[in-house]
């Protein structure tokens, strides 16, 4: 190869091939071909890849799930109570008669089902405080769930206070791993932002797990809250978004409704067994806690809610806007008296 | 022996990482459901003599754990700086960096580089500088205390920041469309969440700032190995004045010596190994490095030796009174504006349990050890807010994040006691059982912008501040109004109003607030337990709830 170019290892002393004096300060014809055509190539290479681009330029869009409503309910028997209300000493008993009556674990869970269940820890609180849902109510669900076949069941939700301190705080993440539960923190990176179809509230970060979800069980606790008199099931639903969450406050009736309407249980467990009945939804003071002792469990979440705020706060569904919308939307009734409901006490 | 010695420099230099790292809250809850640190994340200030003398000057007392720094000061004085080249964290990164020299600087010029220079006594300035301040009342010797200086870079700039590479890698594999990658990011991801990555990223003001200042003196090995340990810190200054009477020391063999400069050449405290010029007692780190480079044997470490040697800073008296004078001159300088007057600033809130301002200066050696461990990024480090002297001391900002209610863990990382500890009992704000007292630590009280709050200026529903407001009973009360609204249409909103006698000035109104560039609830100092001449009230509401 070295001997059919001469020109390119030359010495001094002996002449170029061209005969031209100043030759050796130049490049050969042929490395010059060869220079030429790679600069053609990388620049068209260049541009190419400069017109790909700019042809995929486009106003950034997230991406959104087309069908985001989930709808996690089963089918309805008419031979079943739709709302039981329980009385009794201990938390978990209340929750296996609240399956019980309400036609077995078995109706809600199959095999192989990846639960959610969604209790309030929201806040920095300790269970006898009742700001968060009770843990041993959380743990019982959790055992019920894993017994009945699921395949994972997940607790988790989205903080207001700093996440680890609720989750451990509260007692629901040991109670709820004691029963085989994975806990989930809110981990900033697993959000996506979701189209939630509502008349208000449209695109909505939500936390991952609650979109994975085969079934979904929703476990508040009834507090009182100042802007409508009480955050109960519906209220819940705020922990599953990401986002600048605080506007929802402005049009609260109508976020509620769009959000339960993203977001169709598979059940509601609301807690009554600690009632936060002042200084809500953050309390922290035990004068503030009454001891009812309930769960007030039930397939109609409308009704649940329309239920416990008639009981603990005299509050009329007239003066709760959202449950009426709510039932106009067909997620339930607001009317407690027209559903199918059964009221017991456990010794 | 450098083997030996290289190992304890590993050793001490993860044990540092690994108790910066753990630094923070990650669910484990002590008896009673109380947050407690499960590591002694204070061990590297506990064994500083700088920070622990640099207290008691200025504070009259030991805070708890500082104590312990005899463990390094007794030693040192019998047996020289071997703190500085076998133990100390910094010194170990230095010595790192200084390894990595260009080509160039590591030959003649590294043997020159190595030769003792006067300039190595600026240390000594520095030392008398910071203890002459500390004995007026400040403790700005944290400034450039060593492990303040490492905790305060690492903890507030290169962590996060590797914190944030590590995520943006991690979610970018975890989003990847190849199915075993995304797999692999995934895994990966979960595992270091679980282990070294923090919850939620941490961010603080002036990071940038405070990482370039770390880079800079690392940098600097590139030229001088060690500048900084040699030239100024203050901590290998007066470990290196404790060694003065040290029994034990390089002994030369002069004899042996053919000058061929390879102790020069590996020499890591400039402290002239090399025979037939007196060696420096007090810049020598006992790294054992001259032993090994020795062809001759001529060099070894021996007890209750006599020989010529240099002994102490050697500071000429000019020096020392030149030290003196900037220390002590520079408090009153420094105070001689508004920041501790009735004009300071009035987001100068401080951390729940921080002394009183003046103490608070004297104890706080700007470590930022509360800022790492603070669970909602809400304390920061000062920039202006308490005057110069209260540069890199804590301040909480509650539009970043507001004070956890149950939470205690600066009281509890703070190694000096500038922040006292605190149980949350003490804090008062929620735990545990019924509250029949007035909460017991305030950091200061809220106030509305009614210009900007939804339900008091613009006719919207919202009363998120009070939803959020932690202590019971509520500090933030609401009124009933009718307001009408653009359209003309009248409307009964709620609208919040600050109860001064309850509020704690946690800032969760202002952290919670829909308008979150410029909050129409804001937390200033007014009405701080720390402070009795900065207060509102005459009297306080004491007592249970009245609803």
């Amino acid at each position: 190869m070295a001997s059919e170019n001469p020109a390119a290892n030359n010495s001094t002393t002996e002449s170029p091939a061209c005969g031209n004096a100043t030759a050796k300060d130049r490049l050969t014809r042929r490395e010059a071909m060869v220079r030429l055509l790679g600069l053609t190539a990388a620049g068209a290479g260049t541009a190419a890849a400069a017109v790909w681009l700019s042809k995929h330029s486009a106003l950034p869009v997230s991406t959104t799930a087309t069908d985001a409503r989930r709808d996690h309910t089963v089918e309805a028997n008419a031979t079943l109570p739709e709302v039981v209300v329980l009385q009794g000493e201990d938390p978990r008993a209340l929750v296996r008669r609240a399956f019980a009556e309400l036609g077995g674990v078995g109706r809600f869970i199959a095999r192989n089902d990846v639960v959610v269940l969604k209790p309030n820890i929201a806040w920095d609180r300790t269970p006898e405080q009742a700001a968060n849902t009770n843990p041993d109510l959380v743990a019982e669900v959790v055992k019920q769930c894993v017994q009945a076949g699921a395949k994972r069941v997940i607790v988790t939700d989205v903080s207001c206070n700093d996440a680890e301190r609720c989750f451990h705080r509260s007692g629901i993440a040991a109670a709820a791993r004691g029963e085989g539960a994975e806990v989930i923190l809110p981990d900033a990176s697993r959000f996506r932002e979701v189209n939630l179809g509502g008349e208000i509230l449209q695109n909505w970060q939500v936390f991952g797990p609650f979109l994975e979800a085969d079934k979904v069980i929703n476990l508040p606790i009834a507090k009182q809250h100042d802007l409508t008199g009480a955050t109960l099931g519906f209220k819940n639903w705020y922990g599953i978004l990401g986002g600048e969450r605080n506007r929802l406050h402005q049009q609260i009736h109508q976020s509620l409704v769009d959000l339960a309407a993203f977001m169709l249980p598979t059940l509601t467990l609301m807690d009554c067994y600690r009632v936060l009945l002042r200084n809500g939804p953050t309390g922290g003071n035990l004068e503030d806690v009454a001891l009812h002792k309930t769960l007030v469990a039930g397939t109609d979440p409308v009704a649940v809610d329309a239920y416990v705020a008639k009981t603990y706060w005299n509050i009329d569904p007239d003066a709760l806007p959202y449950l009426h919308l709510a039932e106009r939307r067909g997620l339930g009734r607001a009317d407690f008296s027209q559903v199918r409901s059964k009221f017991l006490q456990i010794t | 022996m450098v083997a030996l010695r290289r190992a304890s420099q590993v050793f001490f230099l993860l044990l540092f990482l690994f108790l910066l790292l753990r630094t923070e809250f990650r669910g484990t809850v002590g008896a009673g459901g109380d947050v407690r640190m499960h590591w002694p994340v204070r061990l590297f200030f506990e064994l500083d003599p700088l920070a622990a003398l640099g207290n008691a000057l200025a504070t009259h007392a030991l805070y708890r754990g500082l104590l312990w720094s005899l463990i390094i000061l007794l030693p040192v004085m019998f047996l020289g700086r071997f703190f500085c080249g076998w133990i100390c964290p910094m010194g170990t990164l230095h010595h790192f960096f200084g390894n990595l020299k260009s080509e160039s600087k590591r030959g003649k010029q590294g043997i020159e580089a190595n030769r003792y220079k006067p300039w190595q006594r600026t240390k000594y300035v520095v030392l008398i500088v910071v203890l002459a301040a500390a004995v007026c009342g400040t403790g700005l010797v944290g400034w450039l205390d060593p492990f303040s200086l490492l905790v305060r870079s690492m903890g507030l700039s290169i962590f996060p920041g590797a914190n944030y590479a590590a995520n943006a890698a991690l979610n970018a594999l975890s989003h990847s469309s190849i199915g075993p990658v995304q797999a692999a990011g995934i895994g990966l991801h979960t595992a270091m969440t679980a282990t070294v990555l923090n919850f939620k990223q941490p961010h603080f003001r002036q990071g940038i700032f405070l990482g370039l200042i770390f880079l800079i003196l690392l940098a600097a090995n590139l030229r001088v190995t060690r500048f900084w340990c040699r030239a100024l810190c203050p901590l290998g200054a007066l470990l290196g004045v404790a060694s003065r009477w040290s029994i034990l020391g390089l002994h030369k063999d002069a004899a042996s010596c053919d000058k061929c400069n390879r102790c020069l050449l590996h020499c890591q405290g400039g402290d002239d190994p090399i025979g037939a010029v007196p060696w420096h007692k007090a810049e020598c780190l006992m790294c054992m490095n001259c032993l090994d480079a020795c062809p001759h044997q001529s060099l070894e470490f021996r007890f209750f030796r006599k020989e010529a040697e240099v002994v102490g800073p050697n500071l000429p008296r000019r020096k020392v009174l030149t030290g003196l004078v900037t220390g002590i001159a520079a408090v009153p300088l420094l105070r001689a504006n508004t920041a501790l007057g009735k004009s300071r600033d009035e987001r100068l809130i401080r951390p729940p349990g921080a002394l009183d301002e003046t103490d608070f200066l004297a104890h706080c050696i700007r470590c930022g050890e509360c800022m790492k461990v603070c669970p909602n990024n809400s304390l920061q480090p000062a920039l202006t807010e308490g005057g110069l002297e209260g540069l890199w001391t804590p301040v909480l900002t509650p539009r970043i994040g507001y004070c956890e209610p149950s939470c205690v863990l600066c009281s509890e990382v703070c190694p000096t006691g500038a922040i006292w500890k605190l149980t949350p009992q003490e804090k008062g704000w929620v735990v545990g059982v019924g509250q029949d007292k007035a909460p017991s630590v305030r950091l200061g009280t809220a106030f509305y912008d009614h210009g900007r709050c939804l339900p008091w200026a613009l006719a919207t529903d919202c009363i998120v501040c009070q939803e959020w407001c932690p202590v019971s009973p509520k500090a933030i009360y609401l009124q009933e109004a009718e307001v009408v609204d653009a359209d003309g249409n009248k409307k009964v909103l709620k609208q919040p109003h600050v109860d001064p006698s309850r509020c704690v000035g946690c800032g969760a109104c202002e952290y919670a607030c829909p308008l979150q560039e410029h909050p129409a609830v804001y937390v200033t100092s007014i009405g701080e337990s720390r402070s009795p001449d900065s207060q509102i009230l005459l009297t306080r509401k004491k007592g249970k709830a009245q609803s």
